[in-house]
C-alpha cells in the first residue's frame, strides 16, 4: 500500500538536456493517493510511458525524486520497490503453468510454499483463473495471459501499486468491456493504487477516478472525467476528449466581450488575458452550442449535417473557422444559414492554450 | 474453374528428372550395385546377395567390427562437440555485446571461424598443434604436459576437437545471439518486477525463447560433426593408429585405400541411412514441440 508523490520529477534520454524540446518529460509535480485509481491520457509520444517506467524504477529520472509513503525511492532499483506493472503485450513465463506463473514473484522473494499457494489461490479466485491453474500458461489467449501478468502483480501483499502500460492493445474488442470491468471489480477488492496508461479516452473514462491528460511531455490537467469534459485547462484536452472533441475559435477578448471577426459574443464574466499572450481563443464543446435556438443568434453557414444514430453532428462554419455542433436526432435545419448561440456558462477563454480562470 | 489438362506439360519437367537422375539416382544405383557384388579385379563381378550387409553389420568379423569401432569413435566425437559448442556458444551469445560500435565488431570476429575452408581449417591446427614448430604444441610441451597428436590418442582427441569447437562454437553463438536479440525488453522488465535472479531469467525466459534455434543449431552440428572428414583428415589422418578414425575416413580407407567396392559400398548405403533417420528424429522431435503448442492453442 502506498502513497506516491512526484516531486520536481523530469527526463530526458538526451545525456545534456539545455532546452524544454530535449525533454521527454518536462518536470511535473504529482500525488497519487493510496487505493486511487488514475489514468494517465494521452496520444503516442507524449511521455506516458516514461513516467510509468520511471516510477516502476525501470528508468531513472533525470532530476526530481519519487516518494512512496514519503520515503524517496528515486535510487531503488525496480525489483526492491513494491511496484507491478503490466505491459502492452502480455509477459507470461512459457514453460510454467498459471499457477507457477502466479507463485514466481513469490518464489523468487523466498516466501514460504503454504502462504504462496494461500495467496496464489486467492488471486486465482479474484481474476477467475481457478480452473486454469494447472494448465500450460503458454497455450493462452491474450486475454487471459493479460489477466496473469495482472495476478503476478496482485499476488504480492506487499505490492503498493499496479502500473498499466496500455494493456489491451492486443485483446478483442469484446473481450476489452469485460477485462475493463473486471479491472474496476479487482480495484475495489484489493485496494491497490492502479495507475493506468492509454491513448482511448473511453477506457480512461471508465476506468479511472482521476484523469491525468499529458501533451508533449507535460501534465496539462488532471481530474475526474466530469472536469475534463466541462472546464478543459487546456485546449489539448478539450480537443483530445470528447468526440467530436470541443471547437476553438480565435477571439479578441475585453472585459466581457469576445470579438470573433464582426461578430460579437457576451461572456458571463468579466476575463483579463494574461499579459503577453500571442493567441486568445475560444472554446466550447459541440454539445454546448444550439443552432436556431434564439433570434439573435451569429449567422453561420451549414456545410452538412453527419448522423450518428443517436444524434446529429451540423458541421458549421462561422468567419470560415469551422466548428462542430451536436443537435438531437429530430431537429432539421432549414437552408445553408443558421443562427448559433452557445450555454454561456461553458464558454471558455483561453490564452496560449492554457485556461484563463475568472 | 475449370484447367485445362493436357499430359504433354509433363514433358517439360524432363529435364529436372534428366538432371536429378545423373546427380543423384544414378550415382547412388552405382553404389547399390557394388554393395551386392564382389570382385577380384579386372573388371569381373560376383553376385554377393547381402552378404556385404550382412558382414558389416555383425560385430564379430573383420569389417563389421572396425565398422562399429568407427561408428562408435563418431558417435564420442559429436556427443563431445555437442557437449561443448552448445553450452559455450550459449554463454558466448549471452556475452556479445547488444549494441554500441562492438556489436559489428563482435559479429565479424565471430563469423570469421566459419568463413574458413574446412581443409586450411585443417591445416591450421595440424602446423598450430605440432609439438617442434607448432606456437600451440611448443607452450604446452614446454610447460611440461606430454602432448604429442601424432603419438597419443589422448592428444589427438583433444586436437580435432578443439580445432572444431574453434571453428564451429561462432555458429551456436550467432544463433543463440539472433535468439536473444527477439525476446522484446518486456520481458526482461517484468522478471526484474518479478524479483527474479539472472539465472532465474535465464532459465525461465531466455532458454524456452532459444528452445528453437537451439534445436536447429544442434542438428546442424550433429549432421555436420557426423559427416566431418576434411579437418581430421589433414590433421591426424584418423591416427595414431585408429584413435581417430571415424566413419568418413574408414570409408575412404575401404574404398580408396584397399578398393574393397563392394564392402565400401555396403558401409556407404548404411552410413547414410544413419544419417537419414537420424535428420527424421530430429525432425519429427521439432515438429511435435510445435504440434505440442498448437494443440494446447485449439484447447484454449
Amino acid at each position: 500500500m502506498a502513497k506516491i508523490e512526484l516531486k520536481n520529477l523530469a527526463h530526458s534520454y538526451k545525456p545534456n538536456p539545455s532546452q524544454p524540446s530535449d525533454y521527454a518529460l518536462k518536470p511535473m509535480n504529482m500525488t497519487w493517493e493510496q487505493g486511487g485509481a488514475y489514468a494517465l491520457l494521452g496520444p503516442s509520444g507524449c511521455g506516458k510511458t516514461t513516467l510509468l517506467n520511471i516510477v516502476s524504477g525501470l528508468v531513472k529520472p533525470s532530476q526530481g525524486q519519487i516518494f512512496f509513503d514519503g520515503q524517496d525511492v528515486t535510487a531503488l532499483p525496480t525489483e526492491k520497490l513494491n511496484i507491478a506493472q503490466v505491459f502492452q503485450f502480455p509477459v507470461i513465463y512459457d514453460t510454467m503453468t498459471v499457477y507457477q506463473n502466479l507463485a514466481f514473484p513469490l518464489k523468487n522473494r523466498h516466501v514460504p510454499a503454504s502462504a504462496i499457494d494461500a495467496r496464489v489461490k486467492e488471486v486465482a479466485k479474484m481474476l477467475d483463473l481457478e480452473r486454469d491453474l494447472g494448465r500450460k500458461a503458454r497455450g493462452l489467449t491474450a486475454d487471459m495471459k493479460q489477466k496473469i501478468s495482472l495476478g503476478r502483480g496482485l499476488v504480492r501483499a506487499d505490492v503498493g501499486a499496479i502500473l498499466f502500460d496500455e494493456p489491451l492493445t492486443v485483446i478483442d474488442p469484446h473481450m476489452k468491456w469485460q477485462l475493463r470491468a473486471q479491472l474496476k471489480r479487482v480495484h475495489e477488492q484489493s485496494n491497490v493504487t492502479m495507475v493506468y496508461v492509454t491513448h482511448d479516452q473511453t477506457e480512461a473514462l471508465t476506468i479511472a477516478d482521476k484523469v491525468i491528460v499529458m501533451y508533449d511531455g507535460e501534465v496539462v490537467q488532471i481530474g475526474t472525467p466530469q472536469e475534463l469534459f466541462e472546464r478543459p485547462a487546456h485546449t489539448f484536452v478539450g480537443y483530445f476528449i470528447g468526440s467530436p472533441g470541443m471547437n476553438v475559435i480565435a477571439a479578441e477578448v475585453a472585459g466581457d466581450v469576445a470579438r470573433i471577426g464582426q461578430h460579437q459574443i457576451t461572456l458571463n464574466r468579466a476575463v483579463t488575458a494574461p499579459a503577453g499572450a500571442k493567441k486568445i481563443e475560444l472554446g466550447i464543446r459541440p454539445e454546448f452550442i444550439t443552432l436556431n435556438g434564439a433570434a439573435d443568434g451569429i449567422p453561420v453557414k451549414v456545410k452538412r449535417v453527419e448522423d450518428t444514430g443517436r444524434f446529429q453532428i451540423a458541421r458549421v462554419e462561422l468567419e470560415g473557422m469551422p466548428l462542430a455542433v451536436i443537435m438531437p436526432e429530430d431537429a432539421r435545419i432549414d437552408g445553408d444559414v443558421a443562427r448559433l448561440s452557445v450555454d454561456k456558462k461553458h464558454l471558455h477563454v483561453y490564452a496560449d492554450g492554457h485556461l484563463v480562470e475568472g | 474453374m475449370d484447367k485445362p489438362i493436357d499430359n504433354r506439360a509433363w514433358f517439360l519437367a524432363l529435364p529436372v528428372v534428366l538432371i536429378v537422375a545423373f546427380n543423384a539416382i544414378v550415382p547412388l544405383m552405382t553404389v547399390v550395385n557394388y554393395s551386392v557384388q564382389d570382385t577380384f579385379g579386372n573388371n569381373e563381378f560376383f553376385w554377393n546377395g547381402i552378404g556385404w550387409f550382412q558382414e558389416l553389420l555383425d560385430p564379430t568379423t573383420d569389417l563389421g567390427g572396425r565398422f562399429f569401432d568407427s561408428l562408435g569413435r563418431n558417435a564420442l566425437f559429436s556427443a563431445i562437440i555437442l557437449a561443448i559448442e552448445v553450452p559455450l556458444g550459449v554463454l558466448v551469445g549471452l556475452c556479445m555485446p547488444k549494441k554500441g560500435p562492438g556489436v559489428a565488431f563482435t559479429l565479424v570476429v565471430m563469423a570469421l571461424p566459419l568463413l574458413v575452408p574446412w581443409n586450411v581449417v585443417g591445416t591450421i591446427w595440424q602446423i598450430f598443434a605440432r609439438e617442434d614448430i607448432g606456437l600451440l604444441g611448443w607452450i604446452v610441451n614446454h610447460l611440461g604436459i606430454d602432448y604429442n597428436y601424432t603419438l597419443g590418442p589422448l592428444s589427438a582427441w583433444i586436437t580435432i576437437v578443439t580445432m572444431d569447437v574453434w571453428h564451429w562454437t561462432s555458429l551456436i553463438a550467432l544463433l543463440s545471439y539472433a535468439g536473444l536479440r527477439s525476446i522484446p525488453d518486456a520481458y526482461y522488465q517484468a522478471a526484474k518486477i518479478d524479483g527474479a535472479s539472472r539465472f532465474a531469467v535465464f532459465m525461465t525466459i531466455e532458454l524456452p525463447k532459444l528452445r528453437r534455434v537451439l534445436l536447429i543449431g544442434v542438428l546442424l552440428r550433429f549432421m555436420d560433426s557426423f559427416m566431418i572428414y576434411t579437418e581430421p583428415f589433414v590433421v591426424t589422418g584418423g591416427g595414431p593408429g585408429n584413435s581417430t578414425t571415424i566413419l568418413s575416413i574408414d570409408l575412404v580407407k575401404l574404398a580408396l585405400g584397399q578398393f574393397d567396392l563392394g564392402s565400401a559400398a555396403a558401409m556407404s548405403i548404411v552410413y547414410n541411412l544413419i544419417i537419414l533417420a537420424a535428420c527424421w528424429l530430429f525432425y519429427t522431435v521439432m515438429t511435435n514441440v510445435d504440434a505440442d503448442r498448437d494443440a494446447t492453442r485449439v484447447e484454449a
